[in-house]
């Protein structure tokens, strides 16, 4: 890869020899988002102008969709930003497109998991494997389970920052390590070992 | 009225208070709540992040287990839960392929996905189905006056808006007016809380919520309702930090939509969980 231009316009945004890109990436992820019209997408920009995240991104949501098509594969995948996203729907439903860019975006997750090419230790990755594990060992989520997990596998330093609140709430009886779980716990571990066709 | 009813994880560990309020509430209109037996956590946005078709089955699941038990109308009052339910019928509608994933794994345990199912948020049945005059009829003591700022966040009503509208919903904003409020006017209302990134990234979540919390202080609110239990967890739980980070006072009542029901219903402050706050009590005149 070679780095051609500082230009402004393109910060943050790596140049690249076409021939070094994924040409099928941008079809992949399409597909992986139930054959959404990323390819119609006509980079207007008002997902990344309704999304409360793209403030925090290294790239927006629009940039993510033009990179996503030209096959920048790595960059997007290595990135902080797909793990920004929280889901909130904005950009979905501001799409003059109709393309479902929070399906796109949690599709991106799963490529980068899948692929181990994540971002590593980078909380919300880590938050999001702790929920992964909790609900296949238990079938519920119990917040003191999963934020336990969580800060075991990030940092369990930074629980100290949470204590405080952890004890009031534990105090008012609103944080319990009692919860009352799934009777047919099996069941749902049987469903979720088992390989989808 | 009866209803099918899927608490889901959080209404039966941080957002107790929402389930103890609803059953309350809904109990002084007539509604009674069967709980669905056996569901399982709906994979919220974490799941999704991981794998789809596991996280669409587990869903599915709770489908099928509620055409087992009696089907008809399914109520889910957490925000997560319900886009979850909607999200899956809506997959499994459009997705030949993923259903028969789904189907298949389904029936290893004699369950079969329906869409027969009808899901519905507490809100969608208070307004459609109870009526305001409902309401007004059983708020024994009016709230007189207090201003309240609606909070609806994000999954309620995107991407599906199914019972109010995406950019301007309104259900809340009516159901305080017929308990004798005052809904303020609140542009962000439908701004995200940041979900869970209160606990990942802590500045970003205590930023956006520093922003939810200031503008509603600024337009004169007494009290935020919510009706997502991790919006509700966010704004509240989290105030002493903003607070102290952003060098500015944001202590305002925040609680579920079905706290300020009870109390104008004139449930007892303990019923309702409102003892168990850690935001400001709400005085009422």
């Amino acid at each position: 890869m070679e780095r051609l231009t500082n230009d402004y316009l393109l910060r943050g945004m790596e140049i690249k020899l076409e021939e070094n890109l994924d040409q099928n990436f941008g079809k992949k992820i399409s597909e992986m988002a139930h054959g959404e019209k990323l390819f119609g997408c006509i980079q207007c920009g008002n997902c990344s102008a309704a999304c409360p995240m793209s403030i925090y991104m290294d790239y927006t949501p629009r940039k993510i969709i033009a990179m996503v098509r030209a096959g920048f594969r790595h960059e997007v995948l290595s990135n902080r930003t797909v793990w920004l996203c929280a889901s909130c729907y904005q950009c979905t439903v501001e799409c003059p497109k109709g393309i479902k860019i929070t399906d796109v975006m949690y599709a991106l997750k799963r490529e980068a998991i899948e692929n181990k090419i994540h971002l590593k230790n980078f909380p919300v990755p880590i938050l999001a494997k702790a929920f992964f594990t909790e609900v296949r060992q238990r079938g519920r989520i119990s917040e003191a389970y999963l934020l336990i997990r969580y800060y075991l596998n990030y940092n369990i330093f930074k629980m100290l920052g949470y204590s405080s609140l952890g004890l009031k709430l534990f105090l008012k009886g609103r944080l319990s390590l009692f919860e009352k779980g799934m009777k047919n716990k099996k069941n749902l571990q049987s469903l979720l070992q088992q390989k989808p066709n | 009225m009866k209803y099918l009813y899927y608490p889901g994880c959080s209404l039966k560990s941080s957002g107790k208070l929402y389930e103890d309020s609803l059953i309350a509430v809904f109990k002084t209109l007539g509604i009674e709540l069967q709980e669905l037996e056996d569901w399982n956590c709906c994979g919220a946005t974490n799941y999704m992040s991981i794998n789809e078709h596991h996280a669409i089955s587990i869903t599915a699941r709770n489908l099928a287990l509620a055409e087992k038990q009696g089907g008809g109308e399914l109520i889910a009052p957490c925000a997560a839960c319900y886009m979850g339910l909607l999200k899956t019928q809506n997959y499994l509608e459009n997705d030949a392929k993923l259903k028969e994933e789904v189907v298949n794994l389904l029936s290893k345990e004699g369950l079969t996905p329906e869409k027969n199912i009808k899901v519905r948020h507490p809100l969608d049945v208070l307004v459609n189905d109870v009526g305001m005059d409902a309401i007004r009829k059983a708020a024994t003591k009016p709230l007189g006056n207090i201003k309240v700022a609606c909070y609806y966040g994000c999954q309620l009503i995107r991407p599906f808006a199914v019972f109010d509208n995406a950019h301007d919903p309104q259900s809340m904003d009516k159901i305080s007016r017929a308990l004798g409020a005052e809904p303020i006017e609140w542009p962000i209302k439908t701004r995200c809380c940041s979900g869970s990134m209160t606990s990942t990234l802590t500045h970003i979540g205590l930023s956006m919520n520093f922003e939810l919390l200031k503008e509603a202080k600024l337009r004169g609110a007494d009290v935020i309702v919510t009706a997502c239990p991790l919006c509700q967890f966010n704004l509240e739980c989290f105030q002493g930090k903003i607070s102290r980070k952003f060098h500015e006072d944001v202590k305002i009542p925040v609680m579920y939509f079905t706290q300020l029901m009870g109390l104008a219903f004139g449930h007892s402050k303990k019923v309702l969980g409102l003892n168990k706050m850690l935001s400001p009590d709400l005085t009422l005149a």
